[in-house]
């Protein structure tokens, strides 16, 4: 038996650690919402397509810039010492990924603005002719490699951030796990294929769409067990903070909404639209959505309250 | 250059807390917040118990999580002791160095930033030591280069059975409990 008295009363630190609130999940969600909507856009670039057909791929970028900024928005609420936000982008801290998250979100307004701009008609651009002239070019065939070949690695690196800024922080051994990365990068593939599946136009692109969400809901269940599996078999410590989401106070939430609503029923509603048995449904990938935001506000909550054990 | 930390015995501190008030007095630490704290540990089944009391604080750690994951640079290791610091101008508050920290030893200022243990640098560049081992009733906390041999607390290391907290984090704390 241990018995463990403290005086110590820190705001946000005891009686267990809880420093970030809605804003970080609501931020890690976004991220990797954008991070796959700007993977799917790569791809989507890459698609042949007749003269004058449209692509879903064309309103991601659009869409992106709106997410990412409300990402960053909730990410900035997040900050205590707010009016130095600035101090961010005065270094590069090689060990932080913090920091190389703050430099990647740099990158990704430049590309999708790039590629929301390379969408644009002429008829919109009439009255700004150099504008018009710059975005003629980004439509040439060799602009549109390169910026979908931008769109994918800086979606990769946002998406893999987003799940290595967590698991960085070695102090919470719900976090001390490399597939956190890949997992939330899943996760945003998935989400971004469930929205794109509603916006688009065309119905074989809405198909193509449904088959990568089930391939990314597939992997992400994958990359789940993996991640519990690595969690039990690490350590003491690690399998104490596993049994948070196998017996402890996020079960429930964490299989129900996370596994439960945001995976396994999507995942059947969505196979048996592939199937042709029941029409296309916004409910399916309106799961996803929820059960991407579920699981960052699951493992954002449940890793505070992760701690090493005492001695 | 030195390599500052601390050695404190736990044999002879009472839980007195002297040296949590006069932290709070000399670094002028907000209401509601301490850099250091006493923890209380009983352990064992009756009637085998064992109590022991702990003067904690920032263990100013050889591999410090709280400095690698800082996005600005705030947290640093000051070559002057290789003491971990809070440089307040940069930090942003973004609260990665408290997730990170397996001690609990940091938290926001009301006025935003990450604050923390100093080992009250300001008074070791002056010869003086650390506040809280300064009023120590008991004297049961040295503060002292642990690089140097011949230090008090290299040499209290070398001849008594110590612990430190949480050694499985992998952050090697510089603050040594003498059993």
């Amino acid at each position: 038996m241990i018995e463990l008295l403290t005086t110590r009363h820190n705001p946000m630190v005891d009686p267990t650690l809880h420093v970030w609130e809605w804003q970080i999940p609501v931020y890690l969600f976004l991220g990797g919402w954008v991070a796959g909507s700007m993977v799917l856009t790569g791809y989507l670039q890459r698609q042949a397509r007749a003269p004058g057909q449209s692509s879903v791929g064309d309103r991601l970028p659009w869409i992106g810039l709106v997410l990412i900024s409300l990402g960053m928005g909730a990410l900035f609420l997040d900050l205590e010492h707010k009016l130095y936000v600035w101090r961010m982008y005065l270094t590069l801290q090689p060990l932080s990924p913090m920091s190389w998250g703050g430099w990647i979100l740099l990158l990704v307004y430049p590309v999708l603005a790039l590629g929301a701009l390379a969408t644009l008609a002429d008829g919109w651009l009439d009255r700004w002719p150099a504008i018009a002239a710059f975005a003629r070019q980004l439509q040439s065939h060799t602009a549109t490699r390169w910026l979908s070949l931008a769109n994918i690695v800086v979606g990769i690196a946002l998406g893999i951030y987003t799940g290595i800024l967590l698991s960085s922080l070695g102090a919470r051994p719900l976090w001390a796990s490399a597939v956190l990365g890949p997992l939330f990068l899943v996760s945003g593939l998935s989400a971004g294929a469930a929205f794109a599946h509603v916006i688009a136009p065309d119905h074989r692109e809405q198909e193509q769409l449904l088959r990568f969400d089930n391939l990314f809901l597939m992997t992400e269940l994958g990359l789940i067990a993996l991640f519990l599996i690595g969690l039990l078999t690490v350590g003491a410590v690690h399998a104490q903070a596993a049994q948070l989401l196998l017996g402890g106070p996020f079960t429930a939430v964490f299989w129900v909404l996370v596994v439960g609503l945001g995976i396994l029923l999507p995942l059947a509603i969505q196979s048996l639209m592939v199937a042709g048995r029941i029409p296309h449904t916004i409910v399916a990938p309106l799961l996803v959505l929820l059960g991407g935001l579920a699981l960052r506000f699951v493992i954002v909550y449940a890793g505070q309250h992760s701690e090493w054990i005492s001695l | 250059m030195a390599r500052f930390g601390m050695v404190i015995d736990t044999k002879r501190c009472v839980g007195c807390m002297d040296c949590v008030v006069a932290c709070k007095t000399e670094n002028d630490v907000p209401d509601g917040h301490c850099r250091d704290w006493i923890s209380q540990r009983l352990q064992g089944e009756m009637p085998d118990l064992r109590l022991t009391i702990t003067s904690e604080r920032c263990n100013h750690c050889d591999s410090p999580p709280c400095v690698t994951c800082c996005p600005t640079g705030a947290s640093h290791v000051q070559d002057f002791g290789k003491v971990v610091l809070v440089d307040h101008g940069k930090c942003i508050g973004c609260k990665a160095c408290l997730a990170a920290c397996p001690y609990g030893a940091r938290f926001i200022h009301p006025e935003g930033y990450a604050d923390k243990c100093t080992f009250c640098m300001h008074r070791v560049e002056r010869g003086q030591m650390p506040a809280c081992v300064d009023v120590c009733p008991t004297r049961c906390m040295h503060f002292g280069d642990l690089d140097d041999p011949e230090s008090e607390v290299s040499r209290l290391i070398a001849t008594r059975r110590h612990f430190v907290l949480k050694p499985d984090a992998g952050t090697r704390p510089r603050i040594f409990y003498l059993e």
